[in-house]
């Protein structure tokens, strides 16, 4: 039984694999640009001339920068779904062979997980490039991993309940890019007004870039927040299930 | 019973009965047409069959065994072929074929041996490394028709297999199915060509708007009309409903 499972979950992985591999190269590559000229622009560029408290503004958003980066990777590693169901329709050949739902979502999720991961890594190389200050810990492995997952969950569910390829893209527009550059990543959210702030502080991105950053400057994180990441993770997981298995209705 | 519940642009819900008060069964090792004019609802039966949609209300059993109570144990006998191609697009002809054969809990050594002799038999070994895309139009019907067989499905359903193949291919096609079924398969089909429900079916059922007209074998439904072909009963049966 538990075999089964696990072998229903390497296979919808193995399909995933399959794709990736033969564009490795060309994936990780395209992955380096945005995180690139962020580095540039406002790590070496703009903030040279920025003090911060404790360190230099490099090491101040080179968390930021895996945050948000790992939230837009994942998000957009398992949207291809969305073709996959409302366009190509190939969907309908998990939906109809004897396999565990479950492993559906839960190979899909750790597909987009070990993109994301590839290129975080590709970010920390750039950032030690630039000389930031960044210790990776077990602890810090978790928390990125655990923004993978739940934003990757996030782009399943969308794929699953949006019908039109305009209103995936407005996803990005609207609910990513915005928390790309507010949830903590380049500023702290205090600065923002507080109305707004009450808003931002509860966006799981938020919490991933306090606790990235505490954890990769060696300071004090926030327990609470790593709670927050890990109900978000789960109530998701649950949503993600149950969109899939409503697709035979 | 299927009904689609639809929200049209004005935000009101409106729905509409695709089958209705259907009924009928299908015998162990019997090729069992489904005849029906476009949007009789024949797909919408074999999706319902094929655990793909939800029945409004009513019920399917194989062999005894709920659909919805027994839904894996009933997955894995079933092969399907669809009206439309569904294939992974951004996987190879043997890539689409091997994850059709995880999916279905088949070891490695079997899924080659498998899928070599199926792409043999439709001609497609020479494209196992070609992208999806790249088939013509009859090659990606032959490739969906051999891909349900890789498990060794029981039940077959066919949602009009030989919709652009060649008459030599529709033979060939014609003589796997009458192959499967005497091994003690299943055949469920459904298609347009009249004559290829009567070439292969042992019985037919006639469907338009939703609703069953009548079902029997060829024979007897030319008798019972005494007109000379199936294609003359099946356009006399659907005219009058109109
Ligand atoms: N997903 C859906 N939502 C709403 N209505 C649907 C849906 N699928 C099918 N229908 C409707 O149900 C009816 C039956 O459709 P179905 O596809 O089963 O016909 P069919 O007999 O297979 O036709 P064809 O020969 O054209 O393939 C049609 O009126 C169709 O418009
Ligand atoms: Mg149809």
């Amino acid at each position: 039984m538990m075999e089964q499972r696990l072998t229903d979950i390497a296979t919808v992985f193995w399909r995933d694999w399959v794709v990736l591999k033969r564009r490795l190269a060309k994936f990780l590559l395209s992955r380096m640009v945005a995180p690139l000229l962020y580095l540039v622009a406002f790590g070496w560029g703009l903030g040279r001339s920025i003090p911060v408290e404790g360190g230099t503004y490099l090491d101040f958003i080179v968390p930021g920068i895996l945050a948000l980066n790992s939230m837009n990777i994942s998000f957009n590693s398992i949207t291809p779904v969305h073709a996959e169901r409302v366009y190509h329709k190939s969907l309908e050949e998990y939906v109809s062979a004897p396999i565990w739902p479950d492993a559906f979502v839960l190979g899909k999720l750790l597909a987009a997980l070990l993109r994301a991961l590839l290129s975080s890594a590709i970010i920390c190389a750039l950032a030690f490039a630039f000389g930031a200050r960044l210790s990776i810990t077990p602890l810090f492995l978790l928390v990125l991993s655990m923004n993978c997952i739940l934003f990757a969950e996030i782009g399943f569910i969308a794929a699953m309940k949006i019908n039109t390829f305009e209103e995936m893209g407005q996803v990005n527009t609207y609910i990513l890019l915005p928390m790309s550059f507010l949830c903590g990543t380049f500023f702290h959210t205090a600065a923002l007004p507080s109305a707004l702030r009450l808003i931002i502080d509860a966006l799981p991105l938020t919490h991933t870039s306090y606790l990235l950053r505490a954890l990769g400057t060696g300071t004090d994180a926030s327990l609470a927040s790593l709670v927050v990441l890990v109900l978000y993770a789960v109530f998701l997981y649950v949503l993600c299930v149950r969109t899939f298995r409503r697709l035979s209705e | 019973m299927k009904r689609f519940g639809h929200r049209g642009k004005d935000g009101k819900r409106s729905e509409k009965t695709a089958v209705a008060g259907i009924s009928f069964s299908v015998k162990k090792g019997e090729i069992f047409g489904l005849l029906g004019p476009n949007g009789a609802g024949k797909t919408t039966t074999i999706r319902m069959m094929t655990l793909a949609a939800r029945p409004t209300s009513g019920e399917i059993r194989y062999e005894g065994l709920s659909i919805r109570e027994h839904a894996r144990e009933v997955k894995e006998l079933l092969g399907i072929v669809p009206q439309h191609i569904n294939f992974d697009q951004d996987l190879t002809v043997g890539e689409n074929m091997e994850l059709h054969a995880r999916l279905h809990h088949m070891g490695a050594a079997e899924r080659r041996a498998r899928i070599a002799k199926l792409l043999d038999y439709v001609e497609l070994s020479d494209v196992v490394n070609d992208g999806v895309r790249r088939l013509s139009g009859g090659m990606k019907r032959r490739l969906l028709i051999v891909r349900a067989l890789i498990h060794r499905p029981r039940i077959l359903f066919l949602d009009e297999p030989t919709v652009a193949l060649d008459p030599q291919v529709r033979r060939r096609i014609w003589d796997m199915v009458k192959d499967l079924a005497t091994e003690g398969v299943t055949v469920f089909l459904t298609t347009h060509y009249i004559e290829e429900a009567e070439a292969l079916c042992d019985r037919v059922a006639i469907l338009a708007k939703g609703r069953l007209l009548d079902i029997d074998t060829p024979a007897n439904l030319r008798a019972k009309t005494n007109l000379p072909t199936l294609e003359e009963v099946f356009l006399q049966m659907t005219e009058k409903k109109k």
